[in-house]
Order: C-alpha cells, then structure tokens, then sequence
C-alpha cells in the first residue's frame, strides 16, 4: 500500500491545481447543514462535518435533468425530432466523500449500466467523476454501514480514501483515476513509516464507534409473499405521511419520472426524481393506480430496498447504512427497525398467534 | 407536564378496556433522540407503549382523516384545533372521537438545540421546563423556552379547545406576545427584499413535500401538484413552479391553518414555511377577527359569505 501524506495547510494549493482539470465538488457548510456542492475558485472543502444532510448522489444523477430539446414548428427541419442536450463531460472530482456514499454509486450503476442497458446520462457523468473518499473517524448513531456492505474506512467505490490524522491527510490511490488526481495535485510526498499502522489503529476505532446494526440474513431464504403479506406493514406504515424525504435524501434510491414540458412550439424532456411513496408513481395511464393505500407505498420501498434487490442482485441490500432516511424521516420511520423486523419475522409464529386468539 | 405519558397510558387502557373506543392514537417514543413517532394501540396491553414529552411537535389530527372507527385521540391545543376544522369540514365525526387533551408548555425544535452544542446528541433527558442533552463527553442543561418551536413560541391556546378526557390541569395562557411579530417584519420589507427573502427561504426545497403531507389541512384526495390530467405545475426543480407550490399550498390553508406547525417540524430542509400561512393567518384576524380551530359553530370566513364582509381592498 502506497500512502501519500499531505499537510493540510498545503490543501488549499492542491485542490486549486485539481480545479485546472477538474470540475470540485466538496462538502461545505449552508445555513447551518452541509451540502455537496461545485467549488468556486475561493471555496475549499470544509472537512468538519460528519456527513451532509442530502447525499452526493446528484453530482452524478441531478434531481431534475434536462435530456432532450425539441421543436414542434412545423417550419423547423427538426420538427419532432428529439436533440440530446449536450452534457458537461469534463472531469469531475468529488472530494470528500463518505466512504457510505461512495458505496451507493457502484450500487446504483447495478441499475443504470448493465449488459443489456446503459443509461447515458448517468453513466457518462459516472465514469467523469473521481471520487476522493474521506474515512469517517468518527461515525454517529445512526450509521450502519458496517452491516450495509462497508465501513467507515471502507473502499469500494472509491477512487481515493483520504484519512484525516490531526494536521494531516493520509492519501491512498485505489485506482489509475485516483492516481491521476493525486499526480495532478501534486500530492506525492510518502507517508514514510507508521502511517500504515496509525491508519490500521484509527479505522478499528472507528469500527468500534458504530452503534447501530442491521440483519438481513432470513431475508433472502423468505418468501416474496410471505414478507409481502405480513401483518406488521400496517402498524409500522401508520405514522408514514408518504412525502419524498426518504427517497430524495438516499444515495442508492435511483428511481425518476420523465415529463416533458412544452412552451409554445418548443419544449424540453426531462427526468425528474421520482419517489415511490407519491401516489402518482404508480398511477396508470388508464387511471388505475395498483398502489393506491399508503401502507402499500411504504411496504414497496422497503420491499424493493430490502426483498427485491436482494433477490434480484444477489448482492446485500439496496441500502448503504448512512442513516439519513433515519435522521430526516418527519415521523421517525427507521429502516433499521424495519429491516430487523423482516429477517426475524416468523409468518408461522403469527399464523398460530392468530389462530388461538 | 412530567405524570402526563402515565396519564395517557391509563386513560388509553381505560377506553379500549371499556371499549369506548377501537384505537387510541398517540406517539410512542422514537428511536433517534428528540424524535417521537405517531403510533396507535388496540389493546390495553398495548397503552404502555404510549409516551408524552416535548418532542410531539406533529399534529395528530392528521392521522384521523375519514378513518371510520372510534378512537381516542391525544390531542395538544393545536391538534385539538385541527379536530375542530376537521369535525366542520366533515372529515371526522365529533362522536368516534374521544378526545384526550393534553395542555401543553410547547414543543421543542430540534435543529435549535443541536445548533447549541458541538457533537451528536445521544440521550436527551427532560423536566418540566428545562431539557438536559448529552453526548460524548459533553452534557448541557437548556431552558424549554430558549429553544421552543417558533410558532409554540407565540401561541395563545396551548390548552385543548375540545376534549372529553384531560391528562392534567389547564395551563396558563401566554399573554403579551405579539403573534404576528415575524410577519411584520417581512412586510416591513420593500417588494424587492421581500422577493429576495423568499427566494432565499424556498431555495433548498427539494419538493418532497413532507410539509404539505404533515398537515392535517391538506386531505385532497390528489393534491393540484400531483394531478397530471391536466397538468397544473411542473415537477422539476424550476423555481417557478417551486413557488407556485409554496404559495398555493400556503392559500389552500387561508382561514384554516391553526399554526401548529407541524408543516416546518416536519421539512427536512428545515425551511421556514409558516412564513407563507402565518401571513394569511394574520390577514383572516384583521380583516374577520378570525382564528381557527377555536369553535365548532362557526365555518372558517372563505366558506361563507356574509353581506359585511369587509372588502375595501376590491377597488
Ligand atoms: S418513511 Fe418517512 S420520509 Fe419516507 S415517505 Fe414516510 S414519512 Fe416520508
Ligand atoms: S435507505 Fe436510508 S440508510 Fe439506507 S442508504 Fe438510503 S438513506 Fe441511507
Ligand atoms: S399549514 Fe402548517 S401550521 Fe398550518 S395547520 Fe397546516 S401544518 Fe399546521
Ligand atoms: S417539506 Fe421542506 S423541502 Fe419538502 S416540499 Fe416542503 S418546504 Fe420543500
């Protein structure tokens, strides 16, 4: 493992060569939260936060997208024809990512770049994008992601992982992009000894640090129907208002709805964020909705985030443990609670249960 | 307020053992700290799992829309005024409910305490005026009314409107405050800050639209935002239709908002949206001395036309 260490009063002078070649994104502090958002020329990534409020999945995959233009001028030559909207394909460096989020993209690209389907859109801002991760030396109550597929020091999806000791910065380049970026920074001086072991030490603090746990091993061996009919969907879905909160703040939730919206003779399409908990989601064209009650909205997503995807992916679930559904949920809907409800729910513990009563 | 959980649990597994009512909706506590989650029971073996403290900021009513059994319902002022509306408007009957009315000191808002310490809060302990929040390696003391929700902050009917059953005595109104006080500031401003000070309110809206599903007010079966035939408003990030939703959600409450503000408890963006409804509030007291949610026998004044009402505004 080759470390690179930088003194973080040379940050600055890295991430403004990095801003030559690539487009910066980096935490920085709004109205009292963080958000992931494009550097200015002046701005650099405020590293004292513990995650942001929205995850980072838009630098990739925006909330609203425009796709394509078209005319309806019948005097156009273009009359009806779709016209792709160009993309920003520069290099992008994100810097400062959890390593939960980091996790998310290779994730959700599962679902936009497979063999048989590449969205565009999503995969050319994916393979523009460097992901320069920074290790969480200190995670807070509500992450899981030692039992959602990573850690606090975790890797994967990772171009780089950057690991905060006092002053400094460790650096370690994980792939070729990631070698590239730190090349271009001039970030290059070697960490020299004991980095290794300081960095082994601070990860198994951290580790130690995660309070929160999900189980999810049942799942896969149960059902589709047998979780599906549960009787607890009614009783954990009863406080749901089915706002978007859960859906718009997660990394791995992928899911968008395209309009198209016409002004005079000319229009866009576009896909917008879309969220299974919005009645509309469903609704047919024929105005049969098949997810009509609440209680059905609320067992699909964590359905498909905990059944579905597991079953289909074989590949852990549709959720990377960052906790923020958890922390920003209005009527405190925990997925932890509900993932443990469905790996130790026993259908014929509840059919006996019901036949006594 | 301490004794008031043990109150409702007993009034709970009284009514359900009585079998006055099917359900009994209350909160039960949430599995973050300062966060309680609306829950109902059926059984009095269930009542335990009732709790009351400064964290029921949501409002209640909103969990009764035209549901048909009988229930019990625990109902803070605000919450009562919103069983009030709904009674009138028809989306409850007064006798499936019975309700348990809770006077209330106010709910805490979140984002104001965590603003006053530095880390994660992990435990929250509470007396009855003051709130004691730790983490590691710190512990800090606070004062209910330093960081109480803004709109708890200026109310004037904390203790329920209507009720069956009380879990404690009535508390003492607030006197002397000024209810309106923040939209005067903003009318204060000329038409250009004033744009600028909305533009700035609405800009992290992410149209999730927690505010306008935590309101008991809004019941429309499909909400004008979500029809698609026609389509009213687009569904991007426009800030044009961003606003038309701010606003027409806003007008939809005119006469009706009671100002509990469970629209802002429950934004994750934390944006101020009582700042749109507060303001219609103030214009239905000046202009028909009206507050809602206060008596069953009247409608709220944009449901009736009276020949005096006022309307030197139509030039
Ligand atoms: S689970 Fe929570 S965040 Fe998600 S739709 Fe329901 S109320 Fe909104
Ligand atoms: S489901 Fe919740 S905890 Fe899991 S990745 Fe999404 S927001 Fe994070
Ligand atoms: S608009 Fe907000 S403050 Fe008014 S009744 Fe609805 S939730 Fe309560
Ligand atoms: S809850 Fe907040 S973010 Fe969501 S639509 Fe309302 S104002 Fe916007």
């Amino acid at each position: 493992m080759k470390l690179i260490k930088i003194d973080k009063k040379s940050l600055k002078e890295g991430i403004d060569k990095l801003k030559r070649t690539y487009g910066v994104f980096g935490p920085v502090r709004e109205k009292d939260e963080f958000e992931f958002k494009a550097l200015g020329a002046a701005e650099m990534p405020d590293f004292s936060f513990s995650n942001t409020r929205m995850s980072p999945k838009a630098i990739v995959y925006p909330q609203t997208q425009l796709m394509f233009t078209y005319s309806l001028n019948d005097a156009d030559d273009d009359c009806r024809i779709l016209k792709e909207v160009p993309m920003d394909e520069r290099p992008r460096a994100v810097i400062g990512i959890r390593p939960c989020d980091a996790l998310a993209f290779p994730l959700v690209r599962r679902n936009f770049d497979t063999p048989e389907y590449q969205d565009t859109f999503w995969v050319k801002a994916y393979e523009a994008t460097t992901f320069v991760g920074l290790a969480c030396n200190v995670p807070c109550g509500t992450c899981f992601c030692t039992s959602a597929g990573t850690s606090p020091f975790g890797k994967e999806g990772l171009d780089v992982l950057l690991v905060e000791d006092g002053d400094d910065l460790f650096a370690e380049a994980l792939t070729p992009k990631g070698e590239a970026l730190l090349e271009t920074a001039g970030w290059t001086a070697e960490a020299g000894g004991g980095a290794e072991e300081k960095i082994t030490a601070l990860a198994a603090t951290a580790n130690e640090q995660i309070s929160s746990t999900v189980a999810f091993d049942n799942i896969k061996n149960r059902e589709i129907l047998e979780l599906y009919n549960a009787p607890f969907w009614e009783e954990e879905g009863f406080s749901c208002i089915n706002c978007g909160t859960c859906t718009y703040v997660c990394p791995t939730c992928w899911c968008f709805d395209i309009q198209d919206e016409t002004y005079g003779k000319s229009g866009v399409r576009m896909r917008n964020w879309d969220t299974c908990m919005s009645p509309l989601f469903t609704l047919h064209a024929s105005g049969h909705n098949p997810r009509t009650k609440k209680v059905e909205r609320v067992r699909q997503r964590f359905m498909h985030k905990l059944k579905y995807y597991v079953d289909k992916y074989d590949n852990g679930i549709q959720c990377v443990g960052c906790g923020r559904c958890v922390r920003l949920c209005p009527v405190n809907i925990d997925i932890r609670s509900i993932c443990n409800k469905m790996n130790n729910f026993d259908s014929e513990a509840c059919k006996c249960e019901t036949a006594s009563s | 307020m301490t004794g008031y959980t043990e109150k409702i649990r007993e009034i709970a597994a009284r009514l359900l053992t009585e079998g006055k009512v099917d359900r009994v909706i209350g909160f039960r506590k949430g599995t973050v700290p300062m966060m309680n989650q609306p829950h109902y029971v059926t059984s009095p073996a269930m009542a335990g799992e009732l709790i009351w403290d400064s964290h029921c900021g949501l409002n209640l009513a909103n969990y009764v829309t035209d549901r048909k059994e009988r229930i019990g319902i625990v109902a803070k002022g605000c919450d009562s005024r919103n069983l009030v509306t709904h009674i009138i408007e028809n989306k409850i009957k007064r006798d499936q409910l019975v309700i348990i009315g809770v006077p209330c000191t106010g709910m805490v808002d979140r984002s104001k305490v965590c603003a006053l310490v530095e880390g994660e809060i992990t435990s929250v302990e509470e007396s009855d005026d003051a709130i004691t929040v730790s983490g590691n390696g710190f512990s800090k003391t606070i004062a209910k009314t330093d960081v109480l929700r803004e709109n708890c902050a200026v109310c004037t009917h904390r203790n329920p409107v209507i009720h069956d059953e009380m879990v404690g005595e009535p508390v003492a109104e607030q006197t002397g405050v000024d209810a309106y006080a923040s939209v005067k500031k903003v009318e204060a401003l000329s038409p250009e800050e004033k744009w600028n000070y909305f533009e700035d309110l609405i800009s992290t809206c992410i149209r999730c639209y927690a505010c306008r599903n935590a309101c008991p007010l809004c019941y429309c079966p499909t909400c004008f935002v979500d029809e698609s035939r026609p389509q009213w408003v687009g569904k991007s990030q426009d800030p044009i239709d961003v606003r038309t939703f701010h606003l027409l959600r806003a007008y939809h409450c005119a006469g009706r908002c009671t100002d509990c503000g469970a629209c802002e408890t429950a934004c994750p963006m934390g944006i101020k949206v009582r700042e749109f409804t507060k303001k219609l509030n103030k214009d239905c007291f000046e202009l028909y001395g009206w507050e809602a949610g206060l008596t069953l026998d009247k409608r709220p004044p944009l449901d009736v036309y009276k020949t005096d009402d006022p309307d030197d505004f139509i030039r």
